[in-house]
């Protein structure tokens, strides 16, 4: 295999980015474990991108675990399946990990039935038009699981005048701490090459990459071994973020996705490790999106783990079984360091698009003090769009809306890199959203 | 335990940050620039401390004059402090107090706050005290004393102490710089003395391989861009050496253009300052370029024998239209 070596030796990559610490070491090496059943669950109806899902079950009505408790609200939404067996308790507005009140599903648990899932056939993809998979896909609900949740089937809906070159999958896993991608390549590489090939064999595509940052070593050996030679895995340099999706084509193929496009523009499907993994579970077993391991990590936390988690379980709930936080934890965050959203409660639930549940001490949640800008351009480097973020914070700050399109501010997808590297810890990030925020109300006052 | 959940900080992500700081920053070119003081002080004796201390003094004094009422008071992100080591650093041994305290002032009054204060400044403001200086005082900023190189280190010149508004009497031996020998006399000092600094000059350029290496230092830690001393000294290696191959008898060797003079010292403490500089790699690239260029054209074909600081100040005046024209491509535009 000289041609791996020679790829190791000078791992692709894309242009700009950090370096944060990785952070992974408390919890890589953690095989993942099932979180036990706990009394209540709530299920907010959106969790996803697109329009909420609409209930399907009412008040004191019996659930079974994996049977739908809500059907997708339009094409760009997706389907809620029971986590538990137990009873709907009620239908209310509950604490969105967003910080909002939204409406949710609350299912109590049945201590005395089974848990177990009905065994279900195998389906036979070749028998399904693409439109039938399509909708079979929306069924059990599955969103990406790499933190975005938006709804799969409809990056499986290839329009009729596209094809697809390249089936992508994405087992970068660049933000630091977490590592549940990690152990699922780990533990299930079939799982995640059934899963490639099952997305290849929907889109008619011949050729599947699944790209791994070099920190996964393990991974990579278990993926080769487990992928036929039409998959290839493609080791890439460690850095942040080679996970969003434009990077990864970049650095797999040294190809832009035209700026306001999407992977299909340039005929590529990109799908992160879980929601591979997901859909051939769907697909092969019959289960629905119902659980997801979540990385539950940082210095704040007794036991950091790795857990199989069901939908719904609030976050007091998982930090209990992972002997809760330590005296002088701060802050819990959903997701990772770089992108991920603090929480305010502890009783919000673990949602689809929750990949880990990061608890930090004193000294990471100490609030900084800002200073000037010195016009260093590290944010300007360190941006993996090539935008000038300094700048555009300032046209934000002043309210030139004009400027900021002209600018290409709608190319930020707010990976946070440049306020990771910004020595006078301007909230360059939290500018750029709310200048999107400006160009939203002002485009639809012009 | 979970069961009284903590009160729990909400902030936004990112949740973890690099660690270099612009207080950081500061300190550590500060430091670097007390290791230079400290060289300058074995070579010229302690009058040399007493010189930087007066102007920084100067800067500190005038920042806090004009700031005074901010909170948290700027002086504590360490910049108008450097700005003024930095700025003593560039004078002449024998320089009256008052004027380099002066010099300090006005870098940061002219160099700096009219513009609105740190960031904001298009010029080096230290470049802009020592300009103020050499516009103000042309003779006592070209008046070099001769090294005593770790000799009688407490022989204070008595001009230091002149008072305000008078020069004081020029004493003890003066000497010429190696550029104004290689200018003028048409000699070329040895590249050892130039390495070591037993040589006349202002009190920070002398020693260049002290320059060197904290050069390297501050490059390893990131406290600046390295493009920017890169390609300000291959400018001036290429230039000078192209005119060295042309002519070697009317020009001098292009190692003793790169080890005279301010170039070293300028290229590690004022190119890199990056307010002044631009903010894009191929900017950074070009402004060096530029600097290298210009100071070899002032050095050997214009008027005066150094040209370091005017190559600065030149390209800090264009640095905006740099920036305007290296912005990069967007992604996938």
């Amino acid at each position: 295999m000289s041609t791996a070596a020679a790829a190791e030796a000078r791992p692709r990559s894309f242009r700009g980015g950090v370096h944060p610490d990785d952070n992974k070491r408390a919890t890589d090496a953690l095989a993942i474990e099932r979180m036990p059943f706990v009394d209540e669950y709530v299920m907010p109806l959106s969790q996803h991108i697109g329009a909420p899902a609409k209930a399907v079950v009412m008040v004191g009505e019996r659930v079974v675990r994996g049977m739908p408790i809500a059907e997708p609200g339009a094409f760009i939404s997706t389907s809620l399946h029971s986590p538990v067996t137990g009873r709907v308790k009620a239908i209310e507005l509950r604490l969105h990990p967003n910080g909002k009140m939204m409406p949710a599903i609350v299912i109590e648990t049945d201590a005395y039935d089974s848990q177990r899932l009905p065994a279900a056939e195998p389906v036979d993809v070749a028998a399904l038009c693409a439109d039938e998979m399509v909708a079979l896909v929306q069924q059990s609900g599955l969103v990406g699981l790499g933190g975005a949740a938006f709804p799969s089937h409809v990056k499986f809906k290839v329009p009729d005048d596209r094809c697809v070159q390249a089936v992508v999958v994405n087992g970068c896993e660049c933000e630091p701490f977490l590592t549940c991608d990690h152990r699922l390549m780990l533990e299930q590489p079939q799982g995640v090459v059934r899963g490639t090939k099952l997305i290849m064999s929907q889109v008619g595509c011949e050729r599947g990459y699944i790209g791994v940052e070099l920190n996964k070593r393990d991974a990579i050996a278990a993926l080769r071994a487990a992928a036929p030679p039409e998959i290839e895995i493609v080791p890439l340099q460690v850095k942040y973020p080679q996970g969003a999706e434009k990077l990864l084509i970049d650095a797999i193929f040294k190809r832009e996705v035209p700026a306001g496009g999407l992977p299909l523009d340039i005929e590529m499907l990109v799908n992160s490790v879980g929601t591979t993994l997901a859909l051939s579970d769907w697909l092969d077993r019959g289960v629905p999106l119902i659980e997801r391991v979540v990385t539950v990590t940082g210095p704040g936390v007794a036991h950091p783990r790795n857990l199989l988690v069901p939908l719904g379980t609030p976050l007091s709930a998982v930090l209990e079984h992972c002997g809760g936080l330590v005296p002088g934890a701060h802050q819990v965050v959903l997701g990772g360091p770089m992108m991920g959203m603090a929480q305010k409660s502890l009783g919000v639930p673990v949602l689809k698009g929750t990949s880990g549940i990061l608890c930090l001490d004193r000294t990471a949640a100490a609030p900084v003090r800002e200073y000037a800008c010195i016009r260093c351009g590290r944010c300007a480097e360190a941006c993996p769009m090539f935008l000038n973020p300094t700048r555009l914070a300032q046209l934000a700050r002043f309210e030139h809306v004009e400027e900021l399109e002209a600018n290409s501010l709608l190319n930020c997808f707010e990976c946070a890199a440049c306020s990771f590297v910004c020595p006078s810890h301007i909230p360059l990030v939290q500018w750029m959203r709310v200048g999107k925020g400006m160009l939203r109300t002002w485009k639809a006052s012009s | 335990m979970t069961k009284q959940a903590p009160e729990l900080v909400i902030s936004t992500a990112p949740f973890v940050r690099e660690g270099v700081t612009t207080p950081r920053i500061m300190r550590e070119v500060l430091l670097a620039a007390l290791l230079v003081l400290v060289m300058a002080c074995w070579n010229f004796g302690l009058g040399a401390l007493l010189v930087v201390l007066a102007a920084a003094a100067g800067a500190a004094g005038c920042e806090w004059l004009f700031t005074r009422n901010q909170s948290p008071n700027p002086l504590l992100d360490y910049s108008a402090v450097t700005t003024g080591v930095l700025l003593g650093l560039t004078l002449p041994p024998a320089m009256p107090l008052w004027m380099a305290f002066l010099g300090g002032a006005a870098g940061i009054g002219l160099g700096k706050l009219i513009w609105g204060g740190l960031g904001q400044n298009l010029f080096n403001p230290a470049l802009v005290g020592r300009a103020f200086l050499q516009a103000a005082f042309p003779t006592v900023i070209t008046t070099w004393s001769k090294p005593v190189a770790g000799g009688d280190l407490f022989a204070l010149p008595t001009s230091l102490f002149a008072a305000p508004l008078m020069h004081g009497a020029p004493d003890g031996l003066s000497a010429a710089t190696p550029l104004g020998l290689a200018k003028f006399e048409g000699q070329v000092t040895g590249l050892g003395s130039l390495m070591i600094g037993d040589t006349s000059g202002s009190l920070g350029e002398t020693s260049a391989a002290l320059l060197i290496a904290i050069g390297l230092w501050l490059a390893a830690r990131r406290i600046f861009d390295w493009r920017l001393p890169v390609a300000t000294l291959a400018s001036v290696g290429i230039l000078s050496g192209l005119l060295y191959l042309l002519n070697s008898s009317s020009y001098p060797p292009p190692s003793f253009m790169l080890c005279s003079g301010g170039l070293l010292f300028g290229a590690i403490f004022m190119v890199t300052d990056p307010v002044s500089t631009p903010t894009t790699p191929r900017g950074a690239w070009i402004f060096g370029a530029g600097v290298g260029a210009l100071v070899v054209l002032i050095r050997l074909f214009g008027g005066l024998p150094e040209g370091v600081m005017y190559a600065i100040l030149l390209m800090n005046a264009v640095t905006p239209h740099i920036n305007r024209h290296t912005q990069r491509r967007p992604f996938g535009a």
